[in-house]
């Protein structure tokens, strides 16, 4: 399976991702190797076979609806760009 | 007295507790030698000022005269490398990116906050791929690392080689003697695989054994941290302080711990040894082969019982991998947007913001695999790609399964070569990721792995042996490794670093 230069432009801008126009002839060739490898899989059959999201074989634990953690606002716009009032101010977000 | 920038965690502890030496004596060694290898570019940050001051606790805490006082434990006083992919309480986390340009946590990931809680003195942030993307650790936004080691021959002697990666920073740390161990992380060989390039023993335990809280998530179904030390007991006594049940990961396993130093026994009479016949890949580097039949002789000199095992899915590993992990790591790298924090560039609309800041603020592997990802992820080929890959892995765990009813370990090469020059590889990634053709399969299965310095190539550079264990399994593990180690004599048969 190879993929065109459309399509990498189509899946960059799936993952907001700005790829220059000289870029998407050289990824679209890089991507179409690694799918063209990852072809190999179709040899195998695997129908009926369960699919593995997680290796770790437990069910999802349930915690106490208590609060752990808290009160540190200080702490928590530290890496914020910009504050106000003890919130986020960030550019609009919400179009 | 051995140069305190010599010692392993075992001899530091001991030294410590007679008196020898201080933990701030430790520290100043270990700082002095971490500035006088700067060219290797092992870190992104130096943080002397925080390891002088633990070093400090750590005295006090041990208290004048003989004895251990009220040390912590083993790690009390022991300069440590920290992958710059585990959060550190204010101090910048990078991840090998430019997308967290001043990110300083405001919180400690549970890993590095066991080793501190056990008096471990934090040297610096190690560097490492971008995202932990890479095995050869040239895709940081912080530059390459250099592997302290140089070939003596060949093509590439004389030439600046790789370490290995992602945790290329780590493995150069401890191999260079700047750091006495090094925290690393392994989601598909990312530390074994720069500990056999470097000569170290590296150790990704089973999935699951060490929370994932607060460590820059790749593939969160695959990584694991693990240690990166000078030898197999050292490897012990640090997982013994970084594993443990973590309520903040889910995922973390409720599972007692073991001690992992006392199953050092050093016998490994009537051991089930297992080697995987799908291992034996065409075109294999003759040395790799000699290395694996040299491993096989040890272990069978020692009493195990070889046994030739087949796992038959092993070659579809590499590239199922290659599509559940870009897709777990779209995903992840989902929140990087320049919004709430790191690199923000601008743009016209937010979409514009959105890419500029992610075209910008990613570098061309992680692009590449956030691509993959998202691909495999879409519509019309979810369940072509991601689905399919998702099936094959359930085959790989099969394989294993099927084969640890008959064996207790398996033993395979950690890597198919010897480290290779920086620049080499760069415009192929299949070459790239075939590096972890050998470490990959048992990531997929979720099984510990653990690499163990055995040898050395043609042109002086050495190479490793891998053991792979059952699933919580560490303590036959480490048995084994240590069986291994001492039969390989590697540190006396290399003459120590060049």
């Amino acid at each position: 399976m190879s993929i065109d230069k459309e399509t990498v432009q189509k899946i960059a801008y799936l993952a907001r991702i700005r790829v220059s126009d000289a870029q998407l002839e050289p990824l679209a060739g890089e991507i179409s190797g690694i799918l063209e490898w990852i072809e190999q899989l179709s040899e195998l059959d695997t129908d009926g076979v369960e699919p593995m999201a997680s290796v770790a074989e437990m069910t999802l634990p349930m915690r106490k609806d208590a609060v752990t953690d808290g009160n540190c606002q200080a702490a928590v716009l530290k890496n914020a760009p910009d504050s106000e009032d003890g919130f986020f101010a960030v550019p609009k977000v919400v179009e | 007295m051995t140069e305190l920038t010599q010692l392993t965690i075992a001899k530091a502890r001991d030294g410590l507790e007679n008196k020898d030496f201080s933990a701030s004596e430790l520290a100043e060694a270990h700082i002095k030698a971490m500035e006088d290898a700067r060219g290797l570019n092992a870190f992104i940050t130096e943080t002397p000022e925080i390891a002088l001051e633990r070093a400090r606790e750590a005295d006090t805490r041990r208290g004048k005269g003989k004895g251990k006082g009220e040390a912590l434990g083993a790690m009390d006083g022991i300069p440590i490398a920290i992958k710059d992919l585990f959060a550190t309480e204010g101090v910048l986390t990078t991840a090998g990116s430019h997308i967290l340009d001043g990110f300083v946590p405001p919180y400690e990931s549970t890993v590095s906050a066991n080793l501190r809680s056990d008096g471990a003195v934090m040297l610096g942030k190690a560097n490492l791929d971008e995202f932990a993307m890479g095995s050869a650790n040239v895709t940081s936004y912080y530059g390459a690392v250099k592997n302290p080691w140089k070939a003596s021959t060949g093509k590439n002697a004389g030439k600046d080689l790789v370490p290995g990666g992602s945790s290329g920073g780590s493995a150069a740390a401890v191999a260079s003697n700047i750091a006495m161990a090094a925290i690393g992380t392994d989601t598909g060989g990312s530390i074994r695989q720069p500990a056999s390039f470097t000569g170290i023993v590296g150790l990704k335990p089973t999935y699951g054994r060490c929370s994932r809280w607060g460590t820059v998530a790749f593939a969160s179904s695959l990584d694991q941290a693990g240690p990166m030390t000078k030898t197999v007991a050292d490897a012990a006594i640090m997982l013994q302080s970084m594993a443990g049940y973590d309520a903040k990961d889910s995922t973390s396993a409720d599972i007692a711990l073991p001690d992992f130093e006392k199953a050092l026994s050093g016998d490994i009479r009537g051991l089930k040894v297992g080697v995987p016949k799908e291992y034996r890949l065409d075109g294999i580097d003759e040395e790799i082969t000699r290395l694996w039949d040299n491993g096989i002789s040890w272990l069978k000199s020692a009493g195990a019982e070889i046994i030739e095992v087949s796992l038959p899915t092993t070659k579809y590993a590499l590239p199922t991998y290659y599509i559940v992990a870009p897709a777990e790591a779209s995903a992840n790298l989902a929140r990087y947007d320049g919004v709430r924090f790191g690199l923000r560039v601008p743009g016209e609309s937010l979409d514009d913001l959105y890419r500029n800041t992610r075209g910008e603020g990613f570098g061309d592997e992680v692009k590449r695999r956030i691509l993959m990802g998202t691909y495999v992820l879409s519509a019309g080929y979810y369940d072509a790609y991601y689905m399919k890959a998702q099936r094959v892995r359930t085959l790989i765990s099969n394989d294993f399964k099927k084969a640890f009813a008959d064996v207790d370990v398996l033993l395979t090469p950690t890597a198919p070569s010897a480290a290779f020059a920086i620049g080499e590889k760069q415009d192929d990634p299949i070459a790239m990721y075939l590096n972890d053709v050998f470490t990959v399969p048992a990531s997929l299965a979720g099984l510990p792995g653990i690499s163990i310095p055995a040898g050395l190539s043609v042109d002086g550079l050495p190479l490793g042996l891998q053991l792979i264990g059952r699933a919580f399994d560490e303590e036959t593990l480490l048995r084994a490794a240590g069986v291994l180690e001492t039969a390989a004599d590697f540190t006396s048969n290399s003459g120590g670093l060049k």
